[in-house]
């Protein structure tokens, strides 16, 4: 594990793969070290924000060294944490495209997409948007090359090696498979993301509305 | 209880020191650009220093005093008037019921902070009255015909002193120290010299997302595509195109180009408060 400097008050911290990234923010998320501000998770890195006046920066980084990634049941960043079930109504845009791009009918991309048992790995790009893990490999295709420019909340998506599920109309170039109504982000609840680091995710399959 | 909008300038936010810990939901911390002059403007008028005030973009702002408080301006040095006569910044103000206040286009700087005595008191979102333009957290930006609360922020009496010794944000070249890496090894060797030695100007494309600067491109050491990591306020995100971009406090909570060097926090109220046109250069620092 490397641990770079960024700037003052942070050190990023090359974990090597998402599922050390997860382990070791698991490890540190609850509850933080006392000066340390933030955690941010992302697909081979954490990066620790921390208050200079509160740890001193040798020590954190000692801290981190020593830090186990959690393993497991039973810690909120592997397989022990929350299981969210997300309904979706496959009627994508993209959905015909995909199916056509991987060689499987439009009703097995349906049922890979839904069979795979999914781990939120870090948010990012808008407040609540979750990259999930655990793409089945024959879903894997780049994202599009000329973004949308009004991708609708709710739109469930894939790209690389990651699915994941707009929170708000926005912009975006991941492929469109379907939508759900439930809310991802709403910050009137005590946790705004439904979608955090470590939360298990599953999708079904729903007629209509969902 | 209320301070009228009469006009917003080109932009006006409600600031206070943002959402700190929730990079992990992918929400950056945002808060005032220059937290310097806001915790200075908050202490003028008795409030906790990181209660809410306007961040001012370039002046332009008038308000319509709808009660008899204390207002305070610090940050980009701009003529305050209050019924078109002229009045100090860095200092408390009393102002009464239908006082009018304006801040002109600065001399010196890019954003002012106006406190009032209490507090701007709109409703916080996720325990921060801060406008986040990147996410769209938080309160509107401020516009014409606004009226905005004041709050009850305040930590004590009025301070004792008139006027705040304080080092105005100044036109002249700018210099930041910066730590480098994370990335600096993505750089070639003349590039990282480049990097601390040239000048760069800021581009009128800036906003609170980022400081975009031009100047000597900084050329890549390797190829290929960096895995999307980790931001800080300071980053220095370098982009294909080789031109720098520093980030301020609504960046983006991960970004995937790599990053030469990050500002030193003491020195992001100076990058705050960087004006389009004005040069900027980069002092190492281990």
């Amino acid at each position: 594990m490397n641990v770079l400097p960024c700037g003052d008050q942070a050190f990023l911290v090359e974990a090597g793969d998402t599922a050390t990234v997860l382990g070791l923010y698991a490890a540190l998320a609850d509850p933080r070290p006392d000066g340390v501000t933030d955690l941010v998770p992302a697909a081979e890195t954490l990066l620790v924000r921390f208050d200079p006046a509160r740890i001193d920066p040798g020590a954190l980084v000692q801290r981190i060294a020593r830090t186990e990634p959690a393993t497991e049941a039973g810690t909120a960043g592997t397989r022990g944490g929350e299981l969210v079930t997300i309904p979706v109504v496959y009627d994508g845009q993209d959905l015909a495209d995909v199916a056509e791009r991987t060689g499987l009918a439009i009703r097995d991309v349906i049922s890979v997409h839904t069979a795979a048992e999914y781990t939120v790995a870090f948010a990012g790009f808008a407040p609540g948007f979750g990259y999930l893990t655990g793409l089945d490999p024959r879903l894997r295709l780049p994202r599009l090359e000329t973004s949308r420019t009004r991708v609708p909340a709710g739109s469930v998506a894939i790209a690389g090696d990651y699915s994941g599920v707009y929170p708000r109309t926005s912009p975006g170039g991941w492929r469109l498979l379907g939508r759900t109504g439930i809310a991802l982000w709403d910050t009137g609840r005590t946790v705004p993301a439904l979608l955090r680091p470590g939360v298990r995710v599953r999708f079904t399959a729903v007629a209509g509305e969902a | 209880m209320k301070l009228e909008v009469l006009r917003p300038g080109p932009l006006t936010t409600v600031q206070d020191l943002g959402r700190p810990g929730l990079g992990a939901l992918g929400v950056s911390r945002s808060g005032a650009a220059d937290e310097r002059s806001l915790k200075l403007a908050n202490r003028l008028v008795g409030n906790h220093e990181g209660a809410a005030c306007l961040e001012v973009t370039f002046g332009g702002l008038a308000l319509k005093a709808r009660l008899a408080t204390w207002i305070a301006v610090t940050g980009a040095v701009c003529s305050l008037r209050r019924n078109g006569r002229a009045e100090g910044m860095n200092a408390h103000l009393r102002v009464e019921p239908g006082d009018e206040i304006v801040l002109d286009p600065p001399s010196a700087g890019l954003r002012s902070y106006l406190a009032v005595r209490g507090g701007i008191g709109v409703a916080p979102e996720l325990g921060s009255r801060s406008t986040d333009l990147l996410s769209g957290i938080g309160p509107s930006a401020v516009a014409a015909g606004d009226l905005l609360p004041v709050g009850r922020d305040i930590a004590g009496p009025l301070p004792a002193i008139d006027v705040a010794p304080v080092a105005a944000p100044s036109r002249a070249p700018l210099t930041v120290r910066v730590r480098l890496g994370p990335r600096a090894d993505w750089f070639t060797p003349d590039a990282l010299r480049t990097f601390t030695e040239a000048e760069y100007v800021v581009t009128p494309h800036s906003n609170r997302v980022g400081v975009r600067l031009d100047g000597p491109p900084l050329a890549r050491a390797r190829t290929g595509e960096l895995v999307s990591e980790g931001m800080v306020p300071g980053a220095v995100q370098v982009p294909p195109s080789g031109k720098p971009v520093l980030f301020l406090a609504d960046h983006p909570v991960t970004g995937g180009y790599p990053v030469i060097g990050v500002v030193l926090a003491r020195d992001l109220p100076v990058a705050g408060q960087a004006a389009p046109g004005q040069a900027v250069s980069f002092r190492a620092v281990s």
